[in-house]
């Protein structure tokens, strides 16, 4: 099958790929663009270890074509960080110990930014309910819960 | 003269004994002693047991067997 | 050794970042999927869509002939000859004369693309000759059913048992008749799990490269690169050390990536296409296919109580099948049933069972958790009959050290009774619950294995150390293995570099599993910084002209020990080891053993639930777990292992099970409906570290990992029980079952 060109913004910096009309985004993001942040668990959506977000949505990258992307904008684990200076979430989860094998926690940091981005103050439910898409096999959640809490907690007095 | 306690199933092999006692001074010593006493053993010994002397897994074959010591066989241990 | 004699730590018991974590959090760390190599080929397999066929063809001419298709192999590209677990990890590998499950490999192929291989795996023509299969162990035991492999069972199998019996073992003692005489109530039940997925969310992935001249390369997830190295070299009739194994970060274990499924493809596709590296990364519908599962269990279980509570005898007899080879875990879980308590009568009886199912892997604590579903359920029951409380007929019943184990050796030091006191003194215990709430507690074991241990460590120019490690950080190895080498240096945890190394670089190593890389590794680590030193107050003491054994090491310096050592101030590891080149070389420590001295670990959950009666849907409400850590060197990470084993332990109770059509086929093979434990699902989980040192470590560490797997499933057996009145007796306790069994007794 011909390829097709892509032209896209990942986490800020102009991007081109070929592409193979059947490869996924988060084929293109690993394969061909060399971000393997992103981490495939299933392909089919269900435990978000893929998650970026597309035009500020967040998605699974292995639901969404690497054709798809052309003209968007990307935002992946690999652009969490400013430079050197840790989003308040990377470092919560350091502290919080909320990682064990950290393959979830790529994906699990993406989703967890957009919500604390999307609501500056979630409840307990509300965390739990906005990562139920984010399968973590190793943690219990229990850990991870905490550091988003508090990370969002980090976040609100900075906003203040 | 050491006292090697069997999981039951093995009196099969045993003529009945659920303990055979070997002239043995060392853990290898034992499963020697074992196999040329009862040489129906020798293919469970071989696929590998564990030997547990007083309460602690012996780590190798060269180990000790203490005078009166308390010895188990048991089928080998892993983990997950 | 009392737990005061600890006090003195500096480091051993806090909790600073792991030195692993800034790579985890930014996408950097490299796992198995994660890397390429110039001129790499991508693989993919074609797999068995019969759960038992003979494979009377296989036609590969079609994808052979398919551009950028560099090479095709099937079983009789393997070497011939393998006996015992070789031949079983080769045939399961790939398919010799019959495929046995769904899912089993029976074909390769390396392409330029992946899209490409895919491509031409379905270019493979294969002519199956469909044969009767079984899959439930009952139906597999029965002496009519389908003999999926003829001569596989062991010496330990009399003449005359059921064809799939492949192992049988007996062990007890005392006479359990005699104690069942002796018991106000005698309870008999049987009970049933079914298999369940280890669940890591990173799926098996590798890249080999294997030359003409037998040399090869692999980088790997697992959590044993040197069993990885054994057994593809086994597979493929390979010199061992020819090949070279890399681990690379490790999505997830649990006992599933100890041993090999597809690894040893990637190195014989890469040697057909000239040496070529190959990646294979599995899906998740493979994973769920052909890797992992545990075992399915049908138990039963026969215990006399006295109205005291007092356990008079016990019987069980555990019927196991582990997929299409030996191997299941009866033996570990006979072992586990009864451990937490001394009985003077106990008798099990254990049949490993051949079905047509995937070659069954460890999974946490292998067998355990099914022993205990069995008999903390029964005793459950018996409590509730006789109205004694729980946690005392526990208490009562508890092993201390020097007891019998019920499966035979005598206890060292354990902590289950400190476990179960603090578990009655937890708050949790005494919250009110409402209408359709339950709460339910039990108990579990795990051993702490030891296993062949290599490890190396080194002081640095600047007196800082190197470890090399091998075994796999899964869960925070490194920051607890860097914490006990900074204690014993007397330097800081960040001066510690603590790598987990290729097989190249060290003696062999058995991988991260029967929870011993804190104990093995961080003991050897330990005894390695001991090495260095000693060394080092050598070296001081000649700087010094005194005895080396005049010089101690106190707060990482040289100093002599005492006034009539000499007066000299003390010489710091740093000027130590800026000196080195000097004055005798290198500076370094090692050690191979296989460590003597582990320290099992006991523990006690106590689960809240509320029942839908509606829907028969369980919710967890708040969830204890109390465990003996002998000492959490980090306890953030001892936690986790605590919380993590709950959540799998709830899944394997509530939800998860492996589903199959009559067709044999695997129905649930994607995470949607292979369903695990999600956020939404789960409320905190609170834990209580016990402390008993375990005396046969430096730093009376036990092992931790496997444990809390074990007691959620009787657990919530026993919370359901309160809640509904209704007894559950198979797994998964899904929302149908937990209805039916509501509805059966009227309710």
């Amino acid at each position: 099958m011909s390829k097709v060109h892509v032209t896209t913004s990942v986490n800020g910096d102009e991007v081109e790929f070929l592409a193979d009309p059947r490869e996924t985004l988060l084929d293109c993001l690993r394969d061909h663009i060399g971000l393997t942040g992103s981490k495939e668990g299933c392909g089919t959506g269900d435990c978000g270890a893929c998650s970026v977000t597309l035009d500020g949505t967040l998605v699974c990258s292995c639901l969404v074509l690497g054709v798809e992307a052309d003209g968007k904008r990307v935002e992946t684990i690999e652009g969490m960080a400013d430079g050197a200076e840790l989003h308040p979430l990377q470092r919560k989860f350091i502290e919080h110990a909320a990682l064990q094998c950290g393959f979830c926690t790529p994906g699990i940091l993406v989703a967890a930014k957009k919500l604390l981005e999307t609501n500056p103050n979630p409840t307990e439910e509300e965390v739990r309910y906005w990562l139920a898409g984010n399968l973590c096999r190793c943690t219990g959640y229990d850990k991870i819960i905490r550091a988003v809490m508090d990370a969002a907690a980090e976040l609100r007095q900075e906003a203040a | 003269m050491v006292a090697i306690n069997l999981w039951s199933s093995l009196t099969r092999f045993t003529d009945g004994a659920r303990v055979v006692e070997v002239e043995a001074e060392t853990v290898g010593g034992a499963l020697d002693g074992l196999v040329a006493a009862h040489p129906g053993l020798a293919p469970i010994i071989e696929a590998g047991v564990s030997v547990v002397v007083d309460g602690e897994i012996a780590p190798n074959r060269h180990a000790q067997l203490p005078e009166g010591a308390e010895v188990v066989l048991m089928q080998r241990l892993k983990g997950g | 050794m009392a737990k005061d004699e600890f006090k003195e730590f500096k480091l051993v018991g806090t909790r600073p970042d792991r030195p692993d974590g800034l790579d985890k959090v930014t996408g950097r760390a490299r796992y198995g999927a994660d890397i390429s190599a110039p001129g790499m080929l991508w693989a993919a397999v074609l797999r068995s869509p019969h759960a038992h066929a003979r494979i009377v063809k296989i036609d590969t001419s079609k994808a052979e002939a398919l551009t950028g298709v560099k090479a095709v192999i099937t079983r009789a590209d393997f070497p011939t000859g393998l006996t015992g677990e070789d031949w079983n990890l080769q045939e399961n590998t790939m398919a010799g004369e019959r495929a046995l499950y769904d899912g089993h490999a029976v074909a390769a192929v390396a392409a330029t693309s992946k899209l490409r291989a895919e491509e031409a795996v379905r270019l493979i023509e294969v002519e199956y000759e469909v044969l009767p299969h079984v899959i439930d162990v009952d139906d597999a035991i029965k002496p009519d059913a389908p003999v999926i492999r003829e001569g596989a069972a062991d010496a330990t199998v009399p003449e005359g048992m059921p064809p799939n019996v492949v192992r049988y073992m007996e062990f007890g003692r005392g006479d359990v008749e005699a104690g069942f005489a002796e018991a106000d109530l005698v309870m008999e039940k049987t009970y049933k799990t079914e298999a369940t997925h280890q669940g890591y969310i990173e799926p098996h992935a590798c890249m080999g490269q294997l030359g003409a001249d037998g040399k090869g390369e692999m980088w790997v997830c697992t959590q044993g690169q040197w069993f990885i190295r054994k057994m593809c070299t086994a597979v493929l009739g390979l010199e061992t050390a020819q090949l070279r194994v890399t681990p690379s970060e490790i999505g997830g274990g649990f006992g599933g990536k100890t041993t090999i499924f597809m690894e040893p493809l990637s190195l014989a596709l890469s040697k057909k296409a000239g040496g070529k590296p190959v990646k294979l990364v599995m899906s998740r519908s493979d994973v769920l296919r052909a890797t992992g599962p545990t075992a399915s269990a049908s138990m039963d279980v026969k215990i006399g109580m006295k109205k005291d509570g007092t356990i008079t005898g016990a019987r069980a007899e555990f019927r196991m099948q582990g997929g299409a080879f030996p191997g299941s875990p009866v033996d570990m879980a006979l072992y586990c049933a009864f451990a937490p308590y001394k009985l003077t009568n106990v008798e099990h009886v254990g049949y490993d069972v051949l079905a047509n199912r995937p070659k069954c892997a460890a999974y946490r604590a292998p067998g355990s958790p099914m022993g205990a579903f069995a008999v903390e359920s029964l005793l459950d029951e018996m409590c509730r009959e006789l109205d004694v409380d729980p946690l005392d007929m526990r208490l009562k019943n508890a092993v201390r050290e020097g007891d019998t184990a019920s499966y035979g050796p005598k206890y060292g030091s354990i902590g289950l009774v400190e476990t179960l006191e603090a578990t009655k003194a937890h708050p949790n215990l005494s919250i009110p619950l409402g209408p359709n709430q339950g709460r339910g507690i039990a108990a579990g074991y795990w051993f702490n294995h030891n296993g062949e241990t290599s490890v190396s460590m080194a002081i640095s120019e600047d007196g800082t150390a190197q470890v090399s490690v091998g075994t796999p950080d899964i869960g925070g190895s490194r920051a607890s293995i860097a914490l006990m080498t900074a204690e014993t240096l007397g330097i800081p945890y960040e001066d510690v570099r603590v790598n987990v190394v290729e097989t190249g670089a060290l003696g062999v190593n058995e991988p991260t599993h029967g929870s011993r890389a804190t104990f093995a590794s961080g003991k050897a680590a330990v005894i390695a910084a001991g090495h260095a030193i000693t060394e080092m107050c050598k070296r001081a003491a000649n700087e010094w002209g005194i005895d080396p054994e005049a010089v101690e090491w106190v707060d990482g310096a040289a100093q002599p020990a005492g006034d009539n050592a000499g007066k000299f101030p003390p010489m710091s590891i740093a000027e130590i080891a800026g000196k080195m080149g000097s004055t005798g070389g290198p500076i370094s420590g090692h050690h191979e053993s296989v460590p003597e001295g582990v320290g099992a670990s006991f523990g006690c959950h106590v689960v809240d639930v509320e029942v839908d009666p509606e829907t028969g849907r369980t919710t967890i409400l708040r969830y204890l777990v109390v465990q003996d850590a002998g000492r959490a060197i980090h306890p953030a990470y001892v936690e986790g292992q605590y919380q993590g084993g709950a959540a799998q332990g709830i899944g394997w109770a509530l939800n998860e099970a492996y589903i199959y059509g009559d067709d044999g086929r695997l129905q649930n093979t994607v995470f949607l409906d292979y369903r695990v434990p999600v956020a939404s699902d789960l409320p905190m989980i609170d834990t209580v570290i016990v402390e008993v040192p375990n005396p046969g470590h430096p730093y009376g560490v036990r092992g931790v990992g496997e444990t809390g797997i074990t007691p959620p499933l009787p657990a919530i057996a026993n919370a359901i029980q309160e809640a509904t009145g209704a007894r559950l007796c198979e797994l998964p306790m899904s929302p149908p079952k937990v209805l039916a069994a509501i509805k059966a007794k009227g309710g």
